[in-house]
């Protein structure tokens, strides 16, 4: 199961960044661990963007098929946070998630 | 109207008809050739020739979409490519039926610019998302929704002898539109 998390997907299954409806910025991840990586690359405004419109969750729960990370990630929306704090607040929670499922790997 | 190599050079009575066909593709032989003082049959055959070469593509409707109450938005896409894939992107695009126009562009960056149709906002950045940004060679796509049209129209022939082209014969890019009914 974890190694289904973390595999590497093609890229009609990747996650694609934007920073608002039809604006691509050229950032994509197409792994559980690019996913983190690109969240301290992408401006903020992106994270925003997709947070408050459950992409993140519906990507993790569809495409990762990770429902534990999925429902961190929804409570981490609730808790309306933007700017740096909600970057540092997502990177944490991925980085987390990503440590354990390496780390049973 | 007359052939050179294998191609159809159209003469002034040509860019009238097609003049006439854009203003009101539904008029009769008779009525184009009495507006432009030629016999119907000359009208016929001309225009018949032209449909053969492909020169008329096409005869069909421009529907007021607010008015047949068709809630579409519209879009300008610029997308920014890798130059290498810049074609097989727009290629790619041209297959969309979500998309009516795409043009490329050399400004300072390579970019392809199409204009997107979509039923909202969210089916329109659904598309983007699952089928433009996807594709290789894609390196940023910046859209604009349309909020007001001011103008649109199909492309008018201007009856100038000065702009005559030769269009080949199974010449696909760059043919004329057609008109209205």
């Amino acid at each position: 199961m974890n190694s289904r998390i973390l595999r590497t997907l093609p890229r009609e299954k990747a996650f694609y960044f934007f920073t608002s409806i039809g604006n691509y910025t050229g950032e994509s991840a197409a792994s559980l661990k690019e996913f983190l990586e690109k969240i301290n690359v992408v401006n903020v405004k992106s994270l925003e963007f997709h947070l408050y419109r459950g992409d993140f969750e519906k990507w993790i729960t569809e495409v990762l098929e990770d429902k534990e990370l999925a429902t961190e990630i929804r409570i981490l929306r609730s808790l309306n946070y933007s700017g740096t704090i909600l970057k540092e607040h997502l990177y944490r929670i991925v980085a987390k998630r990503h440590e354990e499922l390496s780390g049973n790997f | 109207m007359k052939l050179k190599n294998n191609a159809l050079a159209l003469d002034a009575t040509d860019l009238k008809i097609l003049q006439a066909l854009q203003e009101d593709a539904r008029q009769t032989y008779t009525a184009v050739g009495k507006r432009l003082g030629i016999a119907h049959s000359t009208v016929y055959d001309r225009i018949k020739r032209m449909e053969q070469y492909g020169i008329i593509e096409k005869y069909t409707a421009v529907i007021d979409a607010d008015k047949a109450g068709v809630k579409n938005i519209t879009a300008i896409m610029t997308v920014f490519t890798d130059p290498k894939e810049s074609e097989k992107v727009a290629e790619k695009l041209r297959e969309s039926p979500q998309v009516l126009e795409v043009y490329t562009s050399l400004s300072e960056e390579l970019v392809i610019i199409a204009k997107v149709v979509a039923e909202n906002q969210e089916s329109l950045h659904a598309f983007i998302a699952n089928s433009v940004a996807p594709l290789p060679g894609v390196l940023r796509i910046r859209t604009s929704i349309v909020t007001k049209k001011f103008k649109e129209t199909q492309f008018l022939i201007v009856n100038d002898r000065k702009n005559l082209t030769f269009i080949k014969e199974n010449e696909n890019h760059n043919k004329i539109g057609e008109s209205r009914p």
